[in-house]
């Protein structure tokens, strides 16, 4: 079982570096992008079936260590 | 006064505090590694400027959960006076020890330069001894070192005079121009720029060692 976990700023809090990255893709003529956001991507190996426990439980790793929920918002998904 | 400076993997500051210290306090100070469980005891703590765990993650963010620090806040929580420089601001963000967070750079560099502060509040254990002085320059050498809290908590800041230094020119985009801020009960300091690299005039500058100085008397 996997846990993936998307980590982002929080709507609201300047990304400079998605902003950045907006401009360059302008630069290169891609004219249909409005904005970028950037973030991280953290994957879990996780032992056990129980996806629900797993849910719980990497909520909770999100909260005390891998997100700083000051600045940034996160998503969990629980895969085979 | 007793010190320690709390030495984590990658910490590249910490001989600079304990030079800062020992050259205020004429005393040895106290180098604890990350690993331990409880601090010495000590009067005045530094958590020092770095890399710790090479950034990894987030800034101060694997450092705030290692087991030297879960002692810090305790005995922080119950009084215990303790300064972040840099790094060591990052990490006592990341523990709850200080509020809001130090995010990259506005501008996306890395920022190394002599920093003109503004001492906004001159009433801390870590500022009294500026009492001629409305600025100081001391250097400055980070990546991120953006400072962010959101609006309540900026005007908490604000109205508990928590805000103890602001930069001349602000170089990061930290908001409210915000340079270094104490927790609420005032025991506990945390700032980007480096006090303890401005303590010699081989340094380009001395305008650090009041802080610490500041330190001392108030704990005499």
């Amino acid at each position: 079982m996997k846990a993936i976990i998307q980590i982002g700023l929080k709507t609201g809090v300047l990304d400079p570096q998605g902003r950045t990255i907006a401009r360059s893709l302008d630069h290169l003529g891609f004219k249909d992008v409005l904005a970028a956001r950037q973030g991280k991507t953290i994957e879990l190996d996780l032992k056990g079936d129980d996806k629900d426990a797993a849910q719980i439980a990497v909520k909770d790793m999100c909260e005390k260590l891998l997100a700083n929920t000051v600045i940034e918002d996160y998503s969990i998904e629980i895969v085979d | 006064m007793k010190s320690a400076v709390i030495v984590f993997p990658a910490s590249n500051c910490s001989r600079d505090a304990q030079v800062a210290l020992e050259k205020i306090t004429g005393r040895s100070v106290d180098m604890v590694w990350h690993e331990e469980t409880t601090l010495p005891k000590v009067d005045f703590v530094v958590v020092p400027g770095g890399f710790s765990y090479g950034d990894y993650l987030r800034s101060g963010a694997i450092a705030a959960r290692s087991p030297i620090v879960q002692d810090l806040v305790r005995k922080a929580n119950n009084g215990l006076p303790v300064a972040g420089f840099c790094n060591g601001f990052q990490v006592l963000t990341e523990s709850g020890l200080l509020p809001g967070a130090l995010m990259r750079n506005k501008g996306l560099r890395f920022v190394c330069r002599p920093q003109k502060l503004n001492i906004v509040n001159k009433d801390t254990m870590f500022t009294a001894a500026y009492t001629h002085q409305d600025t100081i320059t001391v250097p400055i050498a980070h990546f991120d070192g953006n400072y962010y809290a959101d609006s309540t908590t900026l005007s908490k800041l604000k109205k508990n005079n928590q805000i103890v230094f602001t930069y001349e020119g602000n170089p990061n985009g930290s908001a409210n121009d915000i340079a270094g801020i104490t927790n609420e009960a005032g025991n506990v300091l945390g700032m980007m720029p480096h006090p303890e690299r401005a303590i010699d005039p081989v340094h380009g500058g001395t305008d650090g060692l009041k802080l610490f100085r500041s330190v001392l008397e108030s704990l005499r």
